[in-house]
């Protein structure tokens, strides 16, 4: 399964726009949350502006989501600062 | 509505500047039935809420960052809801995007109505909703550098007069 991952903000300047993630057939669904953690494991940039305690939204699909929220094959993951349009 | 004339769209997101009278002129056109328009503009400001301190540097130039395709479908669901829950006739939202300078207009919501009560709210509604929930990213510079803006608990607990939760500007540290 594939999925897309989308950083925008101060994610996007340090992480770039985002990537491509191929996951591993049959592995057991993966919520917003897990592909956080999965991120936040690879250390470095991703540790620092991933990292639990930070202020973070994330969106499925273009749609605001909860961490909770599952991810299906072809899904799109945004993670990026709380909003401040306007 | 003329059937000949194709559908305004209802949400812009552009780096050009618009055209208040323009805007308001396209949004009341062919409905007899519109007694009233309100509009909001936001405008770059060189300056946050307390300042100015008058050792503190003040705000030179404003960049802002969407999610295309997101941002625009957010405001449509917001307009959607406007008209649920206000007697209007229509909406209208235009929001600029990339850099912009001390003055420069930033974002326009333009309601029409009947009668004034329901273009304040819904006018007041949309803002206050786009400011939590719509995704932008503003960044600013000053002579110290430049910073993202950083999210406000107040434009929460505004959209939560409406009834409307939001947990941007105060997420949960898990």
């Amino acid at each position: 399964m594939t999925i897309q991952i989308r950083y925008f903000a101060s994610l996007r300047e340090a992480l770039g726009a985002g990537e491509t993630l191929a996951l591993e057939p049959g592995a057991p669904a993966l919520t917003v949350g897990a592909l956080r953690e999965q991120l936040i494991a690879r250390g470095g940039a991703h540790a620092e502006v991933l990292a639990r305690g930070r202020a973070l939204r994330a969106a499925l699909n273009q749609t605001m989501c909860a961490e909770t929220a599952e991810i299906a094959d072809g899904a799109e993951v945004a993670f990026f600062p709380p909003v401040t349009g306007g | 509505m003329s059937s000949t004339t194709p559908a305004r769209p209802r949400v812009s997101i552009q780096t050009e500047d618009f055209d208040l009278s323009a805007e308001v002129a396209a949004l009341r056109a062919g409905d007899g039935a519109v007694g009233a328009v309100t509009t909001f503009i936001g405008t770059v400001r060189d300056r946050h809420a307390g300042q100015p301190d008058p050792d503190s540097a003040l705000i030179s130039a404003m960049e802002l960052e969407h999610y295309p395709g997101m941002t625009e479908r957010a405001i449509e669901a917001m307009i959607d809801e406007a008209l649920r829950r206000f007697d209007i006739r229509a909406a209208r939202v235009v929001h600029r995007v990339g850099p912009l300078a001390i003055g420069d207009q930033i974002v326009l919501v333009a309601v029409s109505s009947m009668h004034r009560g329901e273009s304040f709210q819904a006018c007041e509604f949309l803002m206050d909703w786009l400011k939590s929930e719509a995704p932008f990213w503003k960044k600013e510079t000053t002579p110290e550098g430049a910073r993202w803006v950083d999210a406000r608990v107040s434009d929460e607990r505004a959209l939560a007069r409406w009834g409307i939760a939001s947990t941007n500007a105060s997420v949960p540290a898990p």
